[in-house]
């Protein structure tokens, strides 16, 4: 996505779509039913895939759309519907007030870090190595020749692994699914 | 735009790891973890953007690694409920010692 034409309008998107998704997120854990935060956690999924193409990621906006809104969370539901956990009203499932608090606190101190983290001036040594993604973009081949160089050559080997562990990941639901006679 | 992203992705994860601590549910607590992969992703897709293009393979691992989760771990969460009629985390207490 270029916002070299249309600055104020690139911007204006970026910051809506972010909004949505912290307040589909903060909506997600606080919902008691396990259907409304799953549809929740779906809306946060759509609007990073959003900002994924504004951050020129077009491929993986796709991915993203396609394997977590599309099929992972179609999962979940499933599981929650056929799983048939009574009315939200019945079970309350939110801890009391010390989780609540050591909860804030984690929260808190996550965000403090990273502040920090923002400010601190790095050495040298830590900054890595700038591979300028914008020229890379500009040779022939697009957004997807660059990622497929990378994960075709240089990272073959644990691309290979990730499909061995996709395959020992299904044989494993089916046979921790499977009802024991 | 890297310093928005970058906040944005460390306030879901917060509220992934909130998720964590205050739910009971076992499913919800699974979807707390995916919303934490989601937070990671979108930094290492910012990151890519001005370092080249690693950080959006590593999150096709991420998304791979995630759907791998995902089923073995709701396949547990269904067995689990065939025993204990129940996926509440406080009852599932056999390991505790």
């Amino acid at each position: 996505m270029n916002n070299e034409f249309f600055p104020l309008f690139f911007s204006f998107h970026f910051y809506l779509f972010a909004v949505i998704a912290l307040v589909s997120a903060i909506l997600f854990v606080t919902r008691k039913s396990p259907v409304a935060a799953a549809l929740w956690l779906v809306n946060v999924m759509f609007c990073l895939a959003a900002l994924y193409v504004m951050l020129d990621a077009q491929f993986i906006g796709a991915i993203q759309i396609l394997v977590y809104a599309g099929a992972i969370m179609v999962v979940f539901l499933f599981v929650v519907m056929l799983l048939n956990l009574g009315k939200p009203e019945d079970v309350s499932d939110i801890r009391g007030n010390l989780p609540r608090v050591t909860a804030g606190f984690v929260g808190a101190a996550l965000l403090a870090e990273v502040m920090v983290l923002a400010r601190a001036k790095w050495s040298a040594q830590l900054t890595l190595p700038v591979a300028s993604g914008e020229a890379m973009r500009n040779e022939p081949g697009g957004i997807i020749a660059p990622i497929a160089e990378v994960l075709l050559r240089d990272q073959l080997l644990a691309f290979e692994l990730a499909s061995i562990l996709l395959l020992v990941a299904i044989v494993g639901a089916v046979t921790l699914g499977r009802k024991r006679s | 735009m890297l310093a928005e992203s970058l906040a944005l992705s460390a306030a879901l994860f917060a509220i992934g790891v909130i998720g964590v601590l205050t739910r009971r549910n076992a499913i919800i607590l699974f979807m707390c973890i995916e919303l934490m992969l989601n937070a990671v992703n979108l930094s290492l897709v910012a990151l890519s953007k001005v370092y080249g293009a690693s950080g959006e393979v590593f999150v096709l691992f991420v998304i791979t690694v995630a759907a791998a989760e995902a089923a073995v771990g709701l396949a547990i969460v269904i067995s689990i409920f065939r025993h204990r009629q129940s996926v509440n985390l406080d009852d599932i207490n056999l390991l505790k010692g």
